[in-house]
């Protein structure tokens, strides 16, 4: 095959042994790769309702089709299993090396079952596979595991992508991270997962070649979006890097404060991306195949985290959890939190709404200095905070409760918490106040991952004026379903969204690079298409584990504590006007009024066993 | 002096390894890290660059080749030769280079080095998005350093009087 090695390896934990299966053309142009693959694997193999701690729990792991090859920032993988956070599908993103290691070794999706009866790393030597004893790596960061593997095989090219600590105790959002620890399948605990299974790592080394159907155009095409990705379609990206978001989202009164109880924060000019960029950036660099470059990493110069060093970029969404939502506006110790979630493994949007809710719990006496463990959980004491992400990665006092997330620890707390209780499907909340982004509002509360800002990009409507921000309408819900479309394209070819501004008809765009990767022929309207399908699929997967119309929710602050400051003072989104936009996005997505999938659409997305199972 | 090789600028080197992608698409026409002649280098999390062949004016792997399969010729670009005196796969010219320019060609056996893609330009350098690959002399990277160097210094000594 051409773009694609045609292969899937299964591995299964229990008995060690391995199978390898063929890829078929319908299949790839069904689902194109990534988050489409992953989602698919998944769907086949899990049986429906069973706990994501079962060892029959699938999990797997997809890179793309232009993976590889020069297709700029084609080098990603998606990761999908059940989500021991939402309890629905579970899939996250990350990229760079590790990816376009599996091909290399020959492999377009890697499928995980079953559990070790001790810890244990997969070693993939392009057709070798061994399972290997991972005692001296338990415990250790990601990074530290890597460094292990690698001088254990004494091979220092291997690729690794590993769990911390918090996947090893199954803190609900643990991530996967790889190469140096420096990109992260972050979102929806997969790593806990992993962790079940006794999991430390997946190590790669691939020898093999990928080859292309026609080179010398899409060599081209390439080379045009090289020099594109160095414009103003990538500016943002390339000096500021996400946390330009900052200030803006400031001024425009959506940066959620202080667990989402203000819309703006008074500190915000001490953590902006302005000030990162000044005071703490020692330098930009790339993941592999990517022309853009947007990784701030970030170095603290002095002061009491004199030293620490990101091992990545430090973004927008963990600027924002870990700042302004939990108070503190002290810089260097948003880097160390930062760094601290990176070495034990956890999400740092999740792990700060977690801590930023034990903080509301606590200035509301909900909980006490003796349920806390003698932390004074005030917002803003950045020295308490530090303490407590530790304990939740050793699930240690309250950290045991907060490594369950802030769904789960609210409805064990009880006593009103639920209402600051900031997640939509049981995912954390990133860092856009959806009180006045109603469009926001609606695409987050219908992601079938949870509230997320990447497989819903809604909220580019509301921030850039292309409608009324703080009004709800029912038409809405096509331009929610558009944006989940798009994403879901992106994440299966897989690319990385911040080049998309260097498309100008994106869906044809892609579709070219496809036919001339794969060789397969690809149409900007078969490949729109292909999105639609995986969304479904993903909807399908989640109604299969008992999902109904009222898991699309807002969060209670968001229905009913309107935003206090800033110039979207007043906003919040209604149970009514909700309603409007929900059933406005069913019928834009065809869908029945309830939510559940007709027949007649999944024929036409030719998910034919998927209708004869569950079609309404 | 006066030879032409690829050069990296370090400071504008993202590490995104597109010049190993695009090496080994042009001499192969497949992708595949191992099989580039330039090779990315990355030590975590602050140093990047990548290294091709230096054109050395006395090439450590000529010297080091038992079997002779080494040439420098009078451009200066090394020849890995296939016939006659042959090229068996060793490895001394790969040990023996400083820089780290020299692979083995994991199918073929033989050492693989940068010819600079004559006669056309360097694929590598077309394909570098952010233009930290050139084919220069040593003498234009010095004296580029050198400019770059002696502004940082004015700009130092006159910092205070606003002209510049």
């Amino acid at each position: 095959m051409f773009g694609y090695t045609g292969k899937i390896l299964y591995v299964n934990l229990n008995t060690g042994k391995t199978k390898v299966e063929s890829l078929s053309e319908e299949f790839c142009k069904k689902y194109i790769g990534g988050v489409g693959f992953a989602t698919r694997l998944l769907y086949d193999n899990n049986k429906p309702r069973m706990d994501p701690y079962n060892p029959d729990n699938t999990l797997i792991f997809a890179s793309g089709p232009v993976g590889g090859t020069l297709v700029p920032t084609g080098n990603k993988y998606s990761v999908a299993s059940k989500s021991p956070l939402t309890g629905f599908i579970g899939d996250a993103i990350s990229c760079s090396f590790w990816p376009r290691e599996l091909k290399a070794a020959g492999y377009d999706a890697l499928v995980i079952k079953g559990r070790a009866d001790k810890p244990i790393y997969l070693f993939i030597d392009d057709d070798k596979v061994q399972l290997k004893d991972a005692k001296a790596c338990w415990g250790k960061s990601p990074i530290e595991t890597e460094e292990l593997i690698r001088e254990e095989l004494g091979d220092a090219f291997v690729r690794v992508t590993a769990i911390g600590l918090a996947g090893e105790k199954l803190v609900r959002f643990a991530c996967i991270s790889n190469d140096s620890g420096r990109h992260n399948a972050g979102r929806t605990g997969l790593g806990a997962v992993m962790g079940s299974k006794n999991l430390k790592a997946v190590a790669v080394r691939g020898t093999k070649t990928i080859q292309v159907a026609n080179l010398d155009e899409l060599k081209q095409i390439c080379y045009d979006l090289y020099e594109k990705a160095q414009g103003p379609a990538t500016d943002k990206y390339r000096i500021l890097g996400t946390p330009q978001n900052l200030l803006v989202f400031n001024r425009l009164g959506c940066l959620p404060t202080r667990n989402w109880q203000q819309a703006t924060f008074e500190e915000a000019e001490k953590v902006s991306g302005e000030q990162m960029l000044e005071n703490f950036v020692t330098n930009i660099p790339a993941c592999a195949g990517c022309p853009i470059a947007c990784e701030h990493v970030c170095l603290v110069k002095d002061g009491p985290y004199t030293g620490t060093q990101s091992p990545g970029s430090i973004d927008y969404e963990t600027l924002y959890a870990l700042g302004p939502n939990c108070g503190i506006g002290y810089f260097p110790a948003i880097i160390k939190a930062a760094v601290l979630c990176d070495h034990y493994g956890m999400d740092t949007i999740s792990t700060g709404l977690a801590v930023s809710w034990a903080m509301e719990c606590y200035e509301n006496r909900l909980l006490t200095q003796t349920d806390t463990g003698g932390l004074e959980l005030r917002f803003g004491n950045y020295e308490a905070y530090l303490q407590l992400i530790d304990r939740i990665a050793h699930r240690e006092g309250i950290g045991d409760l907060l490594a369950n997330g802030v769904k789960r620890a609210s409805e064990q707390l009880g006593k009103g918490s639920e209402h600051f209780a900031m997640h939509i499907k049981g995912l954390e909340l990133p860092g856009y106040d959806i009180r006045g982004l109603k469009t926001a509002a609606l695409g987050f509360a219908v992601t079938a991952r949870g509230g997320c800002h990447n497989r819903s990009g809604a909220y580019e409507f509301d921030i850039g004026g292309v409608v009324d921000r703080l009004k709800a309408e029912k038409d809405r819900g096509k331009l929610a379903m558009e944006s989940e479309d798009y994403a879901a394209v992106f994440d299966s070819m897989v690319l990385c969204k911040f080049i998309r501004r260097c498309f100008k008809d994106f869906y044809a765009e892609a579709a070219r690079l496809y036919t001339l990767v794969t060789g397969f022929k690809m149409e900007a309207g078969e490949l729109r298409k292909a999105g639609e399908r995986i969304i479904n699929l993903k909807k399908a997967f989640n109604i299969r584990e008992g999902w109904t119309r009222k898991d699309d929710r807002l969060p209670p602050r968001v229905m009913k504590d309107p935003i206090p400051d800033g110039i979207a003072k007043g906003s919040l989104v209604t149970p009514e006007e909700f309603d409007v936009m929900l059933d406005g996005y069913y019928e834009a997505r065809g869908w029945a009024n309830n939510g559940l999938l007709p027949k007649q659409k999944l024929y036409e997305l030719g998910l034919d066993d998927i209708a004869e199972k569950m079609g309404v | 002096m006066k030879r032409k090789f690829i050069v990296c600028d370090p400071y504008k080197c993202v590490d995104c390894s597109i010049c190993e992608l695009a090496c080994s698409a042009i001499k192969e026409g497949v992708f595949n890290p191992l099989l580039s002649r330039i090779h990315m280098v990355r030590i975590e999390p602050e140093i990047s660059m990548s290294i091709a062949c230096c054109l050395c004016q006395e090439p450590d792997c000529v010297k080091a080749c038992p079997k002779k399969a080494l040439t420098q010729d009078e451009t200066g670009l090394i020849r890995v030769h296939t016939v006659g005196y042959k090229c068996d796969g060793c490895g001394c010219c790969i040990a023996a280079c400083k820089w780290g320019a020299i692979a083995l060609h994991p199918k073929e056996g033989v050492a693989m080095v940068c010819d600079l893609c004559e006669p056309n330009e360097p694929e590598c350098v077309k394909a570098c998005p952010k233009e930290a690959l050139a084919l220069a002399t040593i003498v234009e990277v010095a004296r580029e350093s050198e400019k770059e160097e002696t502004a940082k210094i004015l700009k130092e000594v006159f910092k205070d009087s606003g002209n510049l």
